[in-house]
Order: structure tokens, then sequence, then C-alpha cells
């Protein structure tokens, strides 16, 4: 690292300063908060990133003012975690005020049980209620995506996120926004000070860089690094394969890599954009491809997982894939020898293979935003409808002639092979076809030439077939309204 | 104007039974507060352990070299069936088909095989991959099929039950259908995972904290693996973040590892497996194949009923054979059947030991049933719920009250029940509008669907049907209550609580409920069979009726009055015309001395049971319940959606309508998961792959029903002197998840027009769905 690289990590833990250089890259937040701070209250339930037990908020600075994001603790590495304010469960309630609302209507509507989910739900209300996004009880349900509970069916739960909503933040009772200005300084402070951060503990090293060029540096000096923006993948290696990542270089906070940036041609995307700020600009260029968003994890997830670590890591399954791949985007991959700018689907080669050279990293995401002309949709089958990994994702762009003629049609499906991959087949039988029922259908038996699906605990190859197919058809009911 | 009533002298206490009282410890989970065993500060020198398992799911052990494991970092000791002082054994029922440790055979992927004892977590979880032991495989079989196939032997005798002559009212009966129905398994998912904290004392003293429903049984176990009485032995458990039958047997294992080591290296020991390692090496519900014949008349009347339930068990015994039985017990559901013949067949396979979940095997039976129905009902094109109520069991002196176990149903309450769910949800009505609908085609069709539950309350083993509770009533007039049951989330200790304050008629701020603790309240079965407060709030009752009794005597003599005219008024006592406040009685009991602590005791009156004979009563009472679900499917993909669900539900006298109405929301939904996204799937090697939430999906909040109403029944009072004429509530709301089975089934029935019966295995995931929509399509 440079001789100017600090050593250590500086973050607020609910109201207190932390500065901490004996860190590990694959040191988790959860073990941090539990085993070294004996903050208990957040739990473990899976260490995967599923059950939400330990959901705390990170406090991100932004425009002068801080956002409040919930994420899984246990899969949240804790050299990401400089130049923020990680808020726990045990910072809500408040000596004077007694319980929060959101925990005082918990408890008047019966919301917990056995209790042991209860403070990770207690922080995912909470971060809906501070957000203010609990308007509705579809917004509720979206908030709890990345909360298990066991014991009591939801009902009560959402009756408390209700009661919770009459009571609007206010300093009075709340300790985040009656500290907000404060935090939002300390906050500026720490990441004016920024310079690259180099953590050695154990042997094992973390690489902080703060800009394009410090991160090029470091890869060009360790070209075969562990690349860290969200951690929701590489996480799960730590805590589940328990392997070893160092050296590891973390991205995840780069402003560099969080930038969205619109052509009249094209949207680039930063690879280190989260799900969830993703939302809003695919609103913009087809509601589908929003919807998708929510059907990625649970809100922990979307606020700390990345396209370009959707991306970068290669699953047949990643769910952007297949609709990016169908909106024909491009992966820019960025390494000292220079930018290489390639469709998505060739960075796939093969299952667990990849185009990404050593020392690369992928820098952006880049969509045509021509899909104004087009009929586009995206749909993801999967056993439980939220916070689950596809069966089968399909995408599909079509454009139509006016007299009904297919001029172009693009698709590709996740879950169908070894990487997401175009269904060339289909796209081939319906080009140059009129668009019908009759057309899409037997187009879609194509599909039967373009992927050979396997079974696996997700789905059987026949379902994975026969749902693939019958995609086609959905994707035709909606292009001509029906349901 | 009156002016408000004094604070000491209300009118009523808080929190006495009945009220709709919030958990005892609400406070406390939303702050994070409450204490699990891992959020216990620990001793200073705790080590932690970690498993190391079989990688084959049958095969014999022909080397292991664990060297590699005690040479890592942090490792203190690495423990072995060699290092087991005692018994290298857990099964629950003396069969000792349970090793701790496996010796020279494993029989399922998973097996535990040895344990790491480290300096952390991570060190000994780091440790136990580095072992390497070697395999000659052995044949072996995951499956009910796999086990039918290679003639698997039987973990436990099976059981018959019959009555009539089954096989001549199945060749009379006017009409006549056999078929089979597959019924999948279900992890617990308890969010907190089993652990357990073991702590050496003296001479041979080990106090383990345990997350389990059963602290005697993992006291005993405890006492056995060390090899030392059980009075050197204390086993507590505050509280468990779910179990649901998956902490009765299965806690005990990671309690003896943390003992063990405990006692070998002097140092406290905690054990808390990943969620990984948990599911696969502790026991599911039991899937089970059920294949019938059955007989009916052209209304639909059942004649006669033969079926054998093959049951996956795993390797060993453990409670497949309890578990089978009340499979058998409930393949009634609410139906009579006039001649009957059910078998069990407990099969080993070569996969996690099965265990208790929620009802116990009941609820396979329960959806037999239902099956049965549903082949009526669509051979006859005929309602489901018609026939459903033509099949139900009378209500005394029509000679349709004998279950297939010769018990006599004495307080069948379903017509009523079943009427006013029908009722009150327009299940009619809006039945007519889904079948108009349906009729025009369509890519998205509905389903819906009226199911009954009928659960019999007791352990089936008589001797479990006993409990005890301690009071202490301290000198400042705090009552202290300790008793045999766990907390597990159900809200048995505000329940208990409850009785308690009753009893006593004070506030239940008054009332503290202590840490299950097998040093206060010995022997006791396991928080099981929806038992808990039935039992417990009597024994606590009991201990609390033993000190008012002595009260009352003593005030009596003290202050020269009848004891007739000493009244428990709320936190105060009327002697005479003495008006004196709780606490003050307390304090001249206590200088009179009069005993202020007692220990109640309680046992389940009328039950028994012979297993070889097949009759008895095994069962106290019933519970009932109905619910009636409406349900959308996407016949392209299979995919569905809960609109709404209507429950009823009896819970006698509810002791606490809160905690109840919580209890079937919770039940309901967990069934539902069971029967809808809840998949085990073991991969062609015989390992689990659904081993954690990222595959194994249980419901979220965005799967429960849409709308979803929820009723205590009125006017049911336990016509048995159960405490406060409550009925239990734990597992019979589970079993109402069917009716979102049944209205899946009729939603994709219509494809066909209801001429063929759907015939849906469960779960009935999106695949099962729409592969049962092919096949209808195909017909």
């Amino acid at each position: 690292m440079t001789a100017m690289s600090a050593d250590k990590i500086q973050f607020i833990l609910n109201n207190e300063e932390v500065e901490l250089a004996d860190i590990r890259p694959h040191d988790t937040l959860l073990d941090f908060l539990r085993l070294r701070r004996g903050l208990t209250g957040t739990k473990e339930g899976c260490a995967e990133g599923d059950c939400g037990a330990c959901t705390v908020l990170v406090g991100k600075r932004t425009h002068g003012g801080v956002r409040y994001e919930s994420v899984n603790a246990c899969i949240r590495l804790m050299p990401s975690l400089h130049g923020v304010h990680i808020v726990t469960v045990e910072h809500l309630a408040s000596e004077t005020h007694g319980l929060h609302p959101v925990q005082k209507a918990m408890v008047d509507q019966h919301g917990s049980q056995c209790g042991f989910c209860t403070p990770g739900i207690v922080m995912s209300l909470y971060d809906a209620w501070i957000n203010q996004t609990t308007d509705d009880l579809a917004d509720t349900e979206t908030a709890l995506q990345g909360n298990l509970c066991r014991c009591t069916g939801y009902e009560a739960i959402i009756k408390a996120a209700k009661s919770a909503a009459e009571h609007r933040p206010c300093a009075k009772t709340d300790a985040i926004i009656r500290d907000q200005s404060k935090i939002a300084d300390r906050l500026e402070q720490i990441h004016a000070a920024r310079s690259a951060i180099h953590l050695a503990a154990d042997g094992a090293n973390s690489l902080i860089p703060g800009t394009v060029a410090e991160l090029l540096e470091i890869l060009h000096r360790e070209p075969e690094a562990t690349l860290i923006a969200g951690g929701t993948d590489v996480g799960l290696w730590v805590t589940k394969q328990m392997h070893a990542i160092s050296p590891a270089v973390f991205i995840g906070h780069m402003d560099a890599l969080r930038q969205i940036e619109t052509t009249d041609a094209e949207i680039s995307i930063g690879a280190a954009v989260t799900f969830a700020d993703l939302k809003t600009p695919f609103a913009a260029l087809a509601p589908s491809l929003a919807a998708l968003i929510d059907r990625i994890g649970g809100p922990q997830v979307r606020h700390m997982g990345t396209i370009g670590g959707n991306i970068g890591n290669g699953s047949p399954i990643g769910d952007l894939a297949p609709a990016l791949i169908t909106l024909d985007a491009r992966v820019e991959l960025l390494s000292a020898a220079g930018a290489r700018l390639m469709p998505l689907e060739d960075y796939f080669i093969a299952y667990g293979r990849q185009d990404r050279r050593p020392g690369e990293f992928i820098r952006s995401i880049r969509l045509p935003r021509s899909l104004q002309s087009r009929h586009f949709a995206v749909y993801k089958v999967s056993k439980r409808r939220d916070e689950d990994i596809s069966a089968v994702c399909a995408a599909f762009a079509l454009t139509l002639d006016p007299d009904g003629t297919v001029t172009r049609f693009r698709s590709a499906y996740g879950g169908m092979a070894g990487t997401p991959k175009r269904a060339s087949g289909l796209e081939a039988a319906l080009t140059g076809a009129v668009w019908s029922r009759e057309t899409a259908q037997a187009a879609a038996q194509m599909l039967d030439h373009d992927f050979q699906p396997l079974s696996d605990w997700r789905a059987s190859a026949e379902y994975r077939r026969l749902t693939a197919k019958n995609l086609v058809t959905r994707f035709y009911l909606d292009t001509v309204g029906e349901a | 104007m009156s002016s408000p009533p004094a604070p000491d002298a209300k009118t009523e206490i808080t929190g006495a039974m009945h009220d709709a009282l919030r958990h005892d410890s609400a406070h406390k989970h939303v702050t994070g507060a409450a204490d699990y065993i891992d959020d216990l500060r620990e001793p200073s020198g705790t080590l932690h352990a970690a498993l190391g398992g079989s990688t084959r799911a049958h095969a014999r052990i022909t080397s292991m070299d664990l060297s590699a494991v005690r040479a890592s970092p942090g490792v203190v000791r690495v423990l072995t069936a060699a290092d087991i002082i005692g018994l290298n054994d857990t099964s629950s029922n003396g069969s000792r088909d349970e090793p701790i440790f496996a010796t020279d055979l494993v029989q399922f992927h998973g097996q535990p095989i040895f344990a790491v004892i480290a300096a952390t977590r991570d060190g000994a979880r780091r440790a136990a991959r580095l072992a390497d032991i070697r395999y000659e495989d052995l044949p072996f079989w995951t499956t009910i099929d796999g086990a039918l196939d290679n003639g698997a032997p039987e973990v436990v005798a099976p059981m018959t039950l019959q009555r009539g002559d089954a096989a001549s009212a199945l060749e009379a009966a006017p009409r006549h259908i056999s078929g089979q129905m597959r019924i999948g398994g279900q992890e617990h998912f308890y969010l907190e995972g089993q652990i357990a904290l073991a702590i050496p004392g003296e001479d041979q003293d080990m106090t383990v904290w345990s997350s389990t429903q059963h602290p005697s049984e993992v006291q005993h176990m405890v006492a056995h693996v060390l090899d030392c009485a059980s009075h050197c032995i204390t086993v507590s458990t505050r509280r468990m973040g779910g179990a649901f039958g998956g902490k009765e047997t299965q806690a005990a294992a990671f309690a003896c590892i943390a003992a063990l080591g405990a006692r070998l290296t002097g140092r406290p020991v905690k054990f808390r497996p990943d969620r990984d390692e948990d599911m696969a090496s502790t026991g599911k519900r039991h899937d089970f194949r059920v294949d019938y014949q059955i007989g009916f008349d052209d209304e639909g009347r059942i004649l006669g009923v033969e079926a054998n339930f093959a049951a996956r068990c795993g390797y060993s015994s453990d409670l497949s054979g309890p578990v089978t039985d009340r499979a058998l017990f409930h393949a009634d559901s609410s139906y009579f059947y006039p001649h009957v013949r059910l078998t069990s067949q407990p099969l080993k396979t070569h996969t996690v030991s099965n265990t208790a979940f929620r009802g116990f095997g009941a609820p396979q039976g329960m959806l037999a049933a239902e099956r049965f129905i549903e082949e009526i009902a669509y051979a006859l094109g005929k309602d489901p719920l018609a026939v459903r109520k033509l099949n139900f069991y009378g209500q005394g002196g029509d000679g349709r009250t004998l279950t297939p176990y010769h018990q006599e149903v004495e307080d069948n309450v379903i017509h009523q029940i079943v009427e006013q769910l029908e009722q009150d949800c327009d299940y009619q009505g809006r039945r007519q509008a889904i079948l108009v609908q349906n009729a025009k085609g369509g890519v998205i069709r509905r389903g819906i669907a009226l199911t009954p539950v009928k659960f019999g309350v007791s352990f089936t083993l008589t001797a479990y049907n006993q409990a005890g509770a301690l009071i202490h009533i301290y000198q400042d007039g705090s009552v202290q209550l300790n008793h045999g049951g766990t907390e597990m989330g159900q809200g048995l200790h505000t329940k208990v609580a409850q009785v308690a304050a009753s009893a006593f008629n004070i506030d239940i701020a008054q009332v503290r409920v202590t840490a299950t603790s097998t040093d206060k309240v010995p022997n006791t079965s396991a928080t099981a069979a929806s038992s808990g407060s039935d039992l417990n709030g009597m024994a606590a009752f009991d201990a609390a009726r033993q000190i008012r009794d002595r009260l009352i005597a003593f005030a009596a003599l003290n202050w020269s009055v009848p004891a007739g005219e000493v009244e428990f008024l709320p936190n105060r006592v009327r002697i005479g015309t003495t008006i004196v406040p709780f606490a003050a009685l307390i304090q001249a009991a206590y200088r009179a001395r009069v005993q202020l602590s007692a220990a109640g005791f309680y046992k389940t009156p009328k039950i028994h049971w012979d297993r070889k004979t097949g009759r008895g009563r095994p069962f106290y009472y019933f519970a009932y319940g109905a619910a009636c679900s409406e349900v959308s499917i996407d016949t392209l993909t299979g995919e569905y959606r809960v609109e709404r669900t209507d429950i009823l539900h009896d819970v006698g006298k509810s002791l606490n309508p809160a905690i109840d109405i919580g209890q079937i929301e919770g039940g309901f939904v967990q069934g539902m998961g069971w029967l809808t996204t809840e998949e085990l799937w073991w991969d062609p090697s015989g390992r689990l792959r659904t081993h954690a939430p990222s595959t194994y999906k249980i419901p979220l909040a965005s799967d429960r029903p849409k709308v979803f109403n929820v009723c205590l029944a009125s006017g049911c009072a336990n016509r048995e002197p159960t405490i406060g004429r409550s009925k239990a509530v734990g597992e019979p709301p589970f079993m109402l998840a069917s009716s979102v089975l049944e209205a899946l089934s009729m939603a994709v029935a219509s494809v066909a027009h209801y001429r063929t019966p759907p015939r849906l295995d469960t779960p009935a995931t999106p695949e099962r769905i729409l592969l049962a929509i092919e096949r209808l399509k195909g017909r």
C-alpha cells in the first residue's frame, strides 16, 4: 500500500466512536457486535443473510446528511464499515421515553412469541419507519422480505408496522433523528480525512482504496485479490465455506463506482451501485425491471448487494443477468492496462468462468436507453415468491412492426444452463414471425434445443423446461394486455 | 360523583386467567434484552465445540486420522466415541440405537463422528474440517420407496388400529377407490439453533444451560454419558428461540457433547452448531407414503377404510413409534369410519432420525383423511365440504362416535364450528363465484376449501401426563413460580403466571416465573403434545391452592373468624370485617411460622391406552377448529397465493386470547409452509441439500393470507375440568392449513372441469402444482 495509507477504520457504533486496527477481512459485523462489544441483542439465525435476525442499520453519508439502511450483520464484513454509523437494536429505546414507537407497537400487537427473530424484525420495521416507506400493506411485506419469523405467522407484526406508522419520526422519541446533524458532521469529517486504508491482522490483509487510481494500483500489485463490494456472496464464502479471502479489496464505498450517468444513448451504472439504488433508474427504463429488484433477496441484501457483484460472481442464476443481456447491456472492465467493453453475454464463458483478467475489475454496466420502442419483461419463478433464488428467470425484449410482425426478439434465461444465456433458437424462430399466441407457443419449443437444464433442489429439469416455455406465453399475454 | 377507586381497592387484578395479557418477555424481545443461551455472559475460560460429521450416507469407517484436527490452532481436545465416560447413546426410548458419535458405522450423511473443543468457535469449526476419515460404502436408501424396495427394517414395532371388518366393508361398498399419497417432511427452523453451555462444578456436578423442551431428559442423558448420578446434573432453560418439537429429543446430543467436553477439560464448554450443521444433523418431521382403499356409498358416506402409513423414520427409532402411532390416531380427522383398519410402517432410512414436530404425526394422518374426502367428492362431483359434513362424527347416541382406537368422541363440536364458519365467511357464495370465474377459462384459477380439525390432547404414553410446580412466597408478598414446562415462545410462562395470579388474586406483576430447572421441579415431561399449560397450569394451581389453604387456616385462627370468612380480594384479603393487603397477610403468616412454599403436582385423569390391543382412551379431550382458505394459481408457472383465510378455532375458555390467537395464526402459517414451499431435498449421494434458509423456504410475511381472519369459538368451555376450562392450543391449529392444500387442489382440478381428483402430493410447490395441471390437462 502507499506510504500514506492509514491502518485503521473509524465508525460510530450507536453513540460511541470506534477505531479499529486489528481487523481481518473475514471478520463479520455480527461477531464484532456480539463477541467484542457484548451487544447480544443482534442475533445469529443463519449466518448467510437469509433470516434477518442479525439486522442492524448502517448510516451512510449522503449529500450532507445520513441515509440509514438495514443490512445483515452476519455477512457484513468489518473493513466495509469505515465512515458509517452502525445502529443496533440497543440504540432504539431511551431511558427518558422508554420503548421506541416501533418497539412499543410490537409489544402492544403481540408481535413477538419466541422473540429470537424480534430484534431483527424491529430493525427492519425501524428502517421502513424512519425512511417512511411503510404506507401500505405491500410496502410492509416488502420491508419484511428479509426477515423470517417461525412463530407468529406475521399477522401481528404487520399490525405492529401499521400501528407504528401512526407515530411519525420525531427527535423526541428517536435517537438517530435527534443526532442526525451531529452524526452527519462526524461522518463527513471521517470522510474528509480519508486516505487509502490497509488493515493487517493475523497475516490477513484488507485493502480499502479511496479512488480508482488506488484501486488500480492495488490490483496491479495483487491481481488475484478478492474484490468485495456488497459482500452478500463473499460473506457466505467466509461464514459457510470458511475460505481465506486475504488479500481482500473493499470497493463498495467508492463514490467513483456508485455513480449512475445518463447520456442520450445509454445509462452507465457504476459497479458498486446497490440493488436498492437501481430501482429508480430501472423504473425509468421498464417497470418490469424495477419489479425484479424487489424479488432479489430482502431489503438487507438489496442494501448491500451491487450490480457489479451480481455480474462479477458469474452465478448461473444471478437475477440481473438475463434481463441485462436481453437489454443489450455491456460490461466495462478496467485494469492498469486499460479499459475493455464487451457485451455482457460474452462475459460469461462457462459455469464458474468469466472473462475477467487478473488485475481487472468491473467498473460499470452500460445499458442503451432505447427501450421505449419495445416490449420488455422479465419473469422470475421461484419456489417461494420473495427472497428466493430463481428456478427459472426469463427476460424478453420484443420489437414489432406496425402489422404485428416481430422485427427483433431478444431473450435470455437464468437457471437453465451453466451461465445466464441467450435463447438463440427461440429468438430465431420468432424473428420475422407474426406475434401471436400460437407462434409464441410454437417458437417456445425451440427452448428444448437452447437449454438442457439440470434438476436440483430448486426445481426439476422437467419443471424448468415447462416453465421456460410457458413464460413465452406469459410474455405474449402481457404484450397484448391479457392476464 | 364517585371518585375512582384507590389503587389498593382495585376491583380486579391485572393479568388474571382469561386476560389477553402480553407475553411476559415481550419488552425484552423487542429491545434485545431477552437472553438466549448464546447471549449469556460466558464464564472465563469457556471453550467452544464443533462437530465433525460423516460425508457418506451409509458406510463403514475404515480409518480415522484426526491428527490435523488436533494440531489446528486453538484446539484443546478432540472428542470421539472412545472419550465417552459412560454410555455413547442419546436414544430417548432406551433402545440404544442413537450414538452421540458414530464408531465404526455411519448411517446418514452428516452423522456426528467427533467433536472439536477449541478456544474459539471459529477455531473449532475450522479444525473440524481437517479430519481424514476413510469409508467403505454400504448400500443405502434415503426414501420410503427405497426402504420398501430394499426390504428395510422397521425402527420400532408397527401399530394397527382396527374396528369392524374393513375388508368386507370395502368389498360390499357400492363404490371403491384406492390410491396413494405422498406427504413431505419439514424442518423445524427454530430461529435460535441448538445450543448448550456446560459449566463443571465440584465433585461430579455439572450445570448445563440447554435450549431444550425437555430438561429432565437432557439431565438423564448427560448423567448417562458422564456416568454419574442424575443428582449431579442440573439442566436449566429460561427460554428457547423456538422449538416446535425440534428440541424435544434433539437437544440432548449437543448438551451431552458440551458436558463431556467440560468434564474432560475442566472448563466450561459452549456448543452452538452452525445452521447448516444443525439442519443436517437433527431430525425433522416424518415424510409419509399413505396407501389407501376407501369404500363409500353413492351419497359419499364412507363405509370402510384401509390405509397403510409408511414413514421415513431415519436411521434410529427416536420418537418414530409414538409419531407414527399419532398419525394413525388422527387418520380419521373428524370423520367416522364404520369399518376401519389402519397400519403403520415405521421404516428405517439412511437419513437423519426423524423426530417430533408440532402435531407429531397427526397432521400427516389428517391430511390422508382429507385426501379420502377429496377422492369421494371428485368421484361423485360433489362439493368436498358436503362430503365432509356427511362423514363427521356424530354427537352421541347415533352410533357414530367411536374412533378407530375405541375411544368415544364425547365432546364433538365440529358441526357447530364448521357451520358457523361456513356462514361467517360466505363459503357457499364465494365457491359459486369461483366456479363461475374458473369456467371462463383463463390463466389464473381460484380454489376454495373449508376443512375441519379435531386433535386429541394428551401424551399417548400415559406416564408423561404428569407435571410439577414450585411456588415460593417471600416476606414482601412477591411470588416466585417455577414449573416443569419450558418457554419456547408459546407464552406458557405467561399463562401459568396468570394461573398463580388468579389463585392468589394478586396482580401478575407480583408473580415472577423463573427458568425451568431440574433442581426445582424434578422428573418433568417434555413440553410437548400441546400439554404445557394443561399440565403445568394445573400443577401451579395445586401449589397455589396448598399455600392459599394454609393462609386461610392461619387467617381464620389468627383473626378468630370462620374459614369461610377469609376471602382473597384483588391484592388484599378480607378476614371477617378486616381487610389487609396481601403482603401484610404474608408477613403475619411468616411470623406465625406458616410454610410459604409448596410443590404442586398434577396427573391427567381418565386416560389409559393399550397399544397391543389398540384400545383405550388415549386422549383426555379433543380440540376442534375449522379453516376456510381461498387461493389463486397461475396455470403457466404453478405459482400461487393465498388470497384469504378464515379460521374459527376452539380453545375452550381461553386462558389468554391474545396468546391463543398468536398460536393459531402462527400454527396455520407454519402448516401452510409445510404444505407449500418447504421442501427437503436429498441428493443422490444421500446428502441433504436444503440445509439453510437459502435453500429451504419457510413462509415470509408476503406468503401469509392476504386477508386473514382468526376467531376463537365462543361458548366452548372444555367439558373436562382442565385449568380454567381451557383447551390446548399448541398443535391443533397447525392442521388448519390443510384448507390451503385442498383449495389448491380445487384450483388445479378446474383445468379438467373437476372431473379428475388432482391428488396433489405435498409440499405442493409451484412445481407440483404445474406438473399436476399438466397431468390433468393430459386426461
